[in-house]
């Protein structure tokens, strides 16, 4: 008989923490802030038991640097913050999307804009996690939303910044991050955990140790580690050797690039759920705990007859826009229940219609709850 | 005569810098501190935030990284702590490394995490044309102070040694044999280290302000007329004190280092465990 299975009852920041551990977070910069700190707490008496390191930088934008320069001397590094704190991360969030590094950001959103509502939940930041750092830039965010996902999303969220070295988004929001459910702990080698190429092993025919922005074809380049091979790192545009160039077709290929190894390979960063839609008339699209409230109500109208379903982008970026089609182009109504006023409808309205769409938008700090998204779409039908 | 090849990345010269700016003067010191030190290429960390001075990595043959404006000592201590057994070097401009960056300067120091950190104090933001900085001399005219600075500047000594910074020196882009000198102690030293160097940009700053600095020589010249050696400070009037350049080793302390003491923390927590 296989071994007693795991399990714990704890809460999504808990989940998130331990889920970074499973995928061998070794190095964690972080400043404290609701709703997100315990994450931080948990990793400060984790990681020096393991050998790994903790530090609580003086901000958030050093955080940032703190993990980057960790991941390029090989770690496996993060950080974990909410909307103020989000905000002061973008300028190196754009560093480690041109210079390509590793990082997980967890971002457990409350309500804004500025200081907000601190321990209330929102989904604040869904765009600012796409638009937030300026230049035109790849960005993959996941969006969990149970306890459990916490867990296996931030094991998903470091397999996605190894493999494609990118910095990767972790959107939890008030709700998710401090409720407690059972989840159960997967064994090591359970979940597939994913490392950064070394040149060492890539393709011979390129000296890829002194070209680390050497790209083979879509494939992302392979990272050498600092203290392996005496490369230049920079945030200006580079060649491929990673030095700075204004040369245009050099700037036009990596701009071009970054976000095309991402975006032409979706098959490995899509991730979504489906509920109800194969002949679904009213398809709801929903994320994280809002999507909790959105899966209660259409199994709720599909009680009543009402024929509804749930579209739950788990990746929201990239947006998993072929999938989403294929249920909204039969679909008469797009219903987008959401903790903000429609930075998930305007992503909606660009598939269909803009009369199909309809919000529904919270910004109150309550919780969004199932009967106004029954009581709007009844409405309708 | 010292050979630089060994450090240099000679296809990427010449470099971005202007005749008579003081970078050079001081990344040829560095170079040869850092021969003295003789320290494995493969193990050091040459790391900078945004301005002239910043460029410097960029030529220099060993791990480099160009960061942000003013985040060099942020990449540099995620970096320090990650892999204590790294040189971890920060080359900054004042207005990168104090203004921007200053929080981080600090909390550096404070640390004491084992990083040396270079100001390349040329009291400018040389890079964006030559706005003050907080460094620029009172009544100076700068791009943004037509009518002359009005802000009283920062003492980099004074700073580093508030906050807890162990080793403190500072010296001048003319004085390169002190320099040397200077950059190697730092290098050398368990802790957070600093040498502040007084330098000059006359390309945004000198041009300006044509009743002192008349050609870059002139800049350089005034660091010699001005520098005053530490032990002589004490006799110098207030009005004197305004123009002087002091210089010398104002702290060489020891106080336990951050990454030595995280790495007993994990020895410490094993043996518990075991
Ligand atoms: C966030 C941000 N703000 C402003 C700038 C513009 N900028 C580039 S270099 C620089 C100042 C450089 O001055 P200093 O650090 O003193 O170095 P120097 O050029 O004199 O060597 C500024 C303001 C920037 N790159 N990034
Ligand atoms: S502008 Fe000033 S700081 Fe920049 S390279 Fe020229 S002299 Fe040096």
């Amino acid at each position: 008989m296989s071994k007693q299975e795991k399990f714990e009852f704890i809460q999504g920041n808990l989940a998130c923490a331990k889920g970074a551990a499973y995928a061998g977070c070794d190095f964690f910069g972080g400043y404290p802030i609701t709703p997100s700190t315990e994450i931080a707490e948990f990793m400060s008496g984790y990681l020096p038991k393991k050998g790994g390191k903790f530090i609580q930088m003086e901000d958030e934008i050093s955080s940032i640097g703190s993990i980057i320069g960790a991941s390029l001397v090989g770690k496996k590094a993060m950080t974990a913050t909410s909307g103020p704190g989000f905000s002061l991360m973008q300028e190196l969030l754009g560093y480690a999307c041109i210079a390509e590094v590793p990082i997980v950001i967890v971002d457990i959103m409350r309500g804004g804009p500025s200081t907000g509502l601190p321990t209330a939940p929102a989904q604040s930041d869904l765009q600012q996690a796409k638009w937030g750092t300026h230049g035109d830039h790849p960005v993959i965010a996941l969006i969990p939303n149970s306890v459990e996902e916490m867990f296996t999303e931030t094991v998903r969220a470091f397999n996605l910044a190894e493999y494609f070295r990118t910095p990767v988004i972790v959107l939890g929001d008030e709700i998710i991050g401090h409720m407690r459910e059972k989840i159960r702990i997967p064994e090591p080698g359970e979940l597939q955990i994913v490392n950064r190429t070394r040149p060492s092993t890539a393709a011979p025919e390129t000296d890829l140790v002194t070209t680390p922005y050497h790209a083979l074809g879509n494939d992302p380049a392979t990272l050498p580690k600092f203290g392996k091979s005496r490369i230049h790192v920079t945030g200006l545009n580079h060649d491929i050797t990673g030095f700075p160039t204004s040369d245009s077709e050099m700037v036009g290929d990596l701009n071009t690039r970054i976000i095309a190894k991402i975006y032409e390979q979706r098959d490995i960063v899509d991730n979504f759920q489906l509920l109800e839609v194969e002949d679904a008339e009213i398809l709801v699209l929903a994320v994280g705990s809002a999507s909790r409230a959105a899966e209660e109500a259409v199994l709720e109208l599909r009680e009543q007859g009402v024929k509804a379903g749930l579209f739950r982008p788990i990746t929201l970026w990239p947006f998993p826009k072929a999938e989403f089609r294929k249920y909204a182009k039969h679909a008469k109504w797009i219903v987008v229940p959401e903790m903000n006023l429609g930075q998930l409808k305007v992503v909606a309205e660009r598939f269909v219609k803009l009369e199909k769409v309809v919000p529904i938008n919270l910004v109150n700090g309550e919780p969004l709850n199932p009967e106004l998204i029954i009581s709007t779409i009844k409405r309708l039908v | 005569m010292f050979n630089y090849s060994e450090y240099l990345r000679e296809e990427k010269l010449p470099h971005i810098w202007c005749p008579g700016c003081g970078h050079g003067i001081v990344t040829k010191s560095l170079i040869r501190a850092v021969d003295k030190a003789g320290w494995d290429k493969d193990k050091i960390v040459l790391v900078s935030g945004i301005g002239c001075a910043s460029r410097l990595p960029g030529y220099i043959d060993v791990n480099t990284l160009h960061t942000a404006h003013g985040r060099a000592l942020a990449f540099a201590t995620g970096i320090k702590l990650a892999r204590p057994d790294m040189h971890v070097i920060v080359v900054s401009g004042d207005g990168d490394g104090l203004a921007i960056g200053g929080n981080h300067f600090i909390h550096a120091c404070r640390r004491n995490i084992d990083i040396t950190t270079i100001i390349f104090n040329n009291g400018i933001y040389g890079m964006t044309g030559g706005q003050y900085s907080p460094t620029t001399a009172y009544g100076d005219k700068t791009s943004t102070s037509p009518f002359g600075n009005m802000e009283p500047n920062f003492d980099v000594v004074d700073i580093s040694i508030g906050a807890g910074a162990t080793f403190v020196a500072r010296g001048t882009s003319y004085h390169v044999p002190q320099l040397d000198n200077y950059i190697y102690k730092a290098l050398t030293h368990k802790g957070f280290s600093v040498v502040d160097v007084a330098e000059a940009c006359f390309t945004t700053h000198g041009r300006k302000n044509k009743n002192k600095y008349k050609t870059n020589i002139d800049m350089l010249k005034w660091q010699k007329d001005h520098a005053v050696p530490r032990s002589k400070a004490d006799a110098l009037t207030d009005e004197e004190r305004e123009n002087a350049i002091i210089t010398g080793i104002f702290k060489d302390s020891v106080r336990p280092e951050f990454t030595e003491r995280y790495d007993e923390l994990i020895k410490q927590l094993k043996t518990k465990g075991e």
